[in-house]
């Protein structure tokens, strides 16, 4: 099958339908892994076991972003190629992003509260997220605002894109601002600043949550592309009754 | 294992975390047989794609 032939809604289903069983299997044989290295490694010398956090919360962050990044490109599939799988991809990955998003905000929450003193600090970083989330709810209310998925399409495009000045802003907010949240640790000039043995399991357990964001997405695409068969034929039998 | 003084924390994040993930799993598998359901009960009907009467393939879904 040729990558264009996935533009085609009938195919994508199909071929989600293919890949999803590996895909799950993939994902569940990540985090069985993740989770094994995530219990293996050592305390950390000032947070002690508290550093286990880190491992569900990092990969969240990363996604909370990466999801957004996604969107963007979809955007700009639906705004410029008009492609017929574009808002498809938006609309369903925007309720994962939300999840992954407040999964960040949560976990960063119970791990600050022990190392900060403090479940909440209104510091650069924090709120940035903070904004990345209500904008991810946002998207989701103007989905279910707009009835006509193409509309809808358009107005999320363009929000999505405006939203995607946050990216860059929560990336760099630990730079440019002085924040109680710590400095990039693993992306970062210079190399990762964690030992091995914690960026081992981090790594893999970030790769967990790729592969699990890539199977909900693609298993909620299909399911978005069979609503839409659902609708259509449903105003068909609407045109036939009238 | 020991977790140390601030194990509620520890154990808090890993439960909301596998809470919030059932979840999803839980919402994408109940839409996919909602979504086959609605459109086996429109088959049953009588009510199929034009389209799939006269080309198998489309290029774009309606809206």
């Amino acid at each position: 099958m040729a990558l264009i032939d996935l533009a085609n809604p009938t195919r994508f289903a199909a071929f989600v339908e293919r890949v999803l069983p590996w895909l799950i299997a993939a994902t569940v044989t990540a985090f069985a892994l993740g989770l094994w290295g995530t219990y293996l490694a050592p305390d950390d010398y000032q947070q002690g076991a508290t550093v286990k956090i880190m491992f569900i919360h990092v990969p969240n962050a990363w996604l909370s972003m990466f999801v957004w990044g996604v969107m963007s490109a979809a955007a700009l599939g639906t705004l410029v190629w008009r492609h017929p799988l574009a808002d498809v991809a938006a609309k369903c990955a925007a309720p994962i992003g939300a999840a992954f998003t407040f999964l960040a905000l949560v976990t960063g929450s119970l791990w600050g509260r022990p190392m900060w003193g403090t479940y909440w600090v209104w510091d650069a970083r924090l709120t940035s997220v903070l904004v990345l989330f209500i904008m991810y709810l946002a998207l989701i209310a103007l989905w279910r605002t707009v009835d006509d998925p193409t509309r809808a399409g358009r107005a999320a495009a363009v929000l999505t894109l405006v939203g995607a000045i946050n990216l860059p802003i929560i990336k760099f907010s630990v730079d440019w601002w002085n924040t109680l949240h710590q400095p990039a640790s693993v992306f970062r000039i210079g190399g990762p600043t964690i030992d091995l043995s914690m960026l081992m399991p981090l790594a893999v357990m970030a790769i967990a949550f790729t592969l699990l964001f890539i199977a909900l997405h693609l298993a909620a695409m299909r399911n978005e592309i069979l609503r839409r068969r659902v609708r259509t034929l449903m105003l068909t039998q609407a045109e036939r009754a009238a | 294992m020991d977790l140390g003084p601030h194990a509620g924390f520890i154990v808090g994040a890993y439960i909301i975390a596998t809470a919030v993930i059932a979840g999803l799993v839980v919402w994408v598998t109940a839409d996919y047989a909602a979504q086959k359901r609605a459109l086996t009960e429109l088959e049953r009907r009588g009510i199929t794609r034009r389209s799939a009467e006269s080309r198998p393939l489309q290029i774009k879904e309606p809206a």
